[in-house]
């Protein structure tokens, strides 16, 4: 069953197309990423996915249902962690329910039945800038889950952790994500993590960007950075980047 | 650093005790004439002695100030949402705004007076007028500083108009409201005192020109310093405000 689907999408600034006749299919449950170089389009893409920016030709999809120019309906995760510094962490988790129209006290008991499933039990009360880089991301996770959509968007949602804190938050997503079962599309430049947690990859490049390759990922979770597959499919994806 | 902090928080004190003494040497040795210049013992006496009419007349000054910052934050706040939201209303206002802090306080006080008699209105009037500026300004920056990523974010969760100022343009505006706020809660005492040397029956302004024509240099100067602590404590009180809006600013 396609979650979300993406057809034809083209978008232009000011005359200029930033990307061409985009199409891409997320299926139930699956993790695809999108793996492209800088200025690719990646995030011109999302903003079109999740209803925030027009195209100028296609549309886009969700549980067959035309959602093009429609915010709102599915999660999007934005490349800075971009939680808010004037609220707790539980008033920055629950707030895509109070957006929905939930009670404040609803939304944040909801909430608070998830911070422990996130690993983020305890920090109800504190603020931002007191979390790690670690939890901060786990927390723009969660509040990007709350927001309720089965399917969710993540742009380059690890890019700003050390390489040992997004290891460790590497394995930690392998494993909520088969708790939560959420479709979820997210962008990288990064070719370790594409091949380590997406069940599918798209090659985006060139100017304006354009879907140059798909490349499914058979190997079983967890991945072994190390092993022979994953060597061979790191070759694979280098040799059909195009810069 | 200890140390450092130490001598953060003792120098203030040691430069105000260096100016008493300086005072109060200049006064002893009349090097200037008791007349002109009452020294801090006479000025501490006066004070004393004319606390209970001090008391009266503050309660009216303090009533006009905070009455018009009150009116200065409600107008400041309605302008700034709505020139945040219609582009063309504030390219519309702004210039005028800003033209209006030109024209000096000093020099509308006497009209306001004409138009509107010796009460209270004239001079909540003008602590209206020279407080709505820097709150209006304030609010207005704080309101456009909003983060666009924020923005979309929100805006990706489907929220309204409404939901993202209240949850992402107040809150990023609120402490350049409280910059806004103190300057402004320093100018209120002030404003008001300056409206009602121009005519009126009460009030800390009244009670200076009194003392003036009387040349009541000691009185004078007791009313002075109340003035100062007045705005002092209206700061104090707004400081206070701003720590208790913002909890997430502290360590």
């Amino acid at each position: 069953m396609d979650k979300l689907v993406a057809e034809g999408i083209t978008v232009e600034f000011d005359g200029e197309r930033i990307i061409e006749n985009v199409s891409l299919t997320l299926k139930n449950g699956e993790i695809v990423s999108l793996l492209g170089v800088s200025g690719s389009g990646k995030t011109t893409l999302f903003n079109v996915l999740s209803g925030l920016c027009s195209p100028v030709e296609g549309r886009v999809l969700l549980d067959g249902e035309d959602i093009t120019r429609k915010p709102g309906k599915v999660s999007y995760m934005l490349q800075k962690d971009l939680l808010l510094r004037h609220y707790t962490v539980i008033d920055n988790v629950s707030l895509p329910l109070v957006i929905k129209g939930m009670s404040k006290k609803q939304a944040r008991e909801k909430a608070a039945a998830l911070l422990p499933v996130f690993g983020l039990e305890g920090t109800e009360k504190k603020y931002p800038h007191e979390l790690s880089g670690g939890m901060r991301q786990r927390c723009a996770l969660l509040r990007t889950y709350l927001t309720g959509s089965e399917a969710a968007l993540l742009d380059e949602p690890f890019s700003a952790l050390d390489t040992l804190t997004k290891s460790a938050v590497h394995g930690w997503y392998l494993d909520i994500m088969k708790e939560i079962r959420l479709s979820t599309v997210f962008v990288t430049h990064d070719i370790d993590e594409a091949i380590l947690l997406s069940d599918r990859i798209y090659i985006l490049s060139g100017k304006p960007g354009r879907i140059t390759d798909e490349i499914s990922v058979d190997l079983p979770k967890p991945r072994d950075t190390l092993s022979d597959g994953f060597i061979e499919y790191k070759k694979l994806i280098k040799s059909k980047i195009i810069l | 650093m200890k140390r450092n902090s130490v001598l953060t928080k003792a120098a203030p004190i040691v430069s105000l005790s260096v100016l008493m003494l300086l005072w109060l040497f200049a006064s002893e040795k009349e090097l200037i004439a008791s007349y002109m210049l009452p020294s801090p013992q006479e000025v501490i006496s006066a004070f004393v002695s004319e606390l209970p009419v001090l008391m009266n007349h503050s309660l009216v000054t303090v009533q006009e100030a905070i009455y018009g910052l009150l009116i200065g934050i409600a107008t400041a706040f309605v302008a700034a949402v709505i020139m945040d939201s219609v582009s063309f209303i504030k390219s519309a206002l702004y210039p005028i705004l800003v033209i209006s802090q030109t024209i000096p306080t000093i020099a509308i006080a006497p009209l306001l007076v004409l138009w509107m008699g010796f009460d209270m209105a004239p001079k909540i009037t003008l602590v209206v007028l020279t407080t709505f500026f820097p709150i209006a300004v304030s609010l207005l920056d704080g309101f456009q500083s909003a983060d666009r990523d924020e923005i979309n974010l929100l805006r990706s969760m489907g929220a309204s108009g409404a939901q993202i100022f209240r949850h992402i343009k107040l809150p990023s505006a609120t402490e350049q409201f409280f910059s806004g706020l103190k300057v402004s809660a320093s100018y209120a005492v002030v404003g008001a005192v300056i409206s009602e040397w121009l005519g009126g029956f009460e009030g800390l302004g009244v009670y200076m020109t009194r003392v003036k024509q009387a040349y009541a240099f000691d009185k004078m100067f007791a009313v002075i310093i109340l003035i100062s602590l007045l705005s002092l404590i209206l700061m104090a009180v707004v400081a206070m405000l701003k720590k208790l809006a913002t909890p997430y600013l502290k360590k």
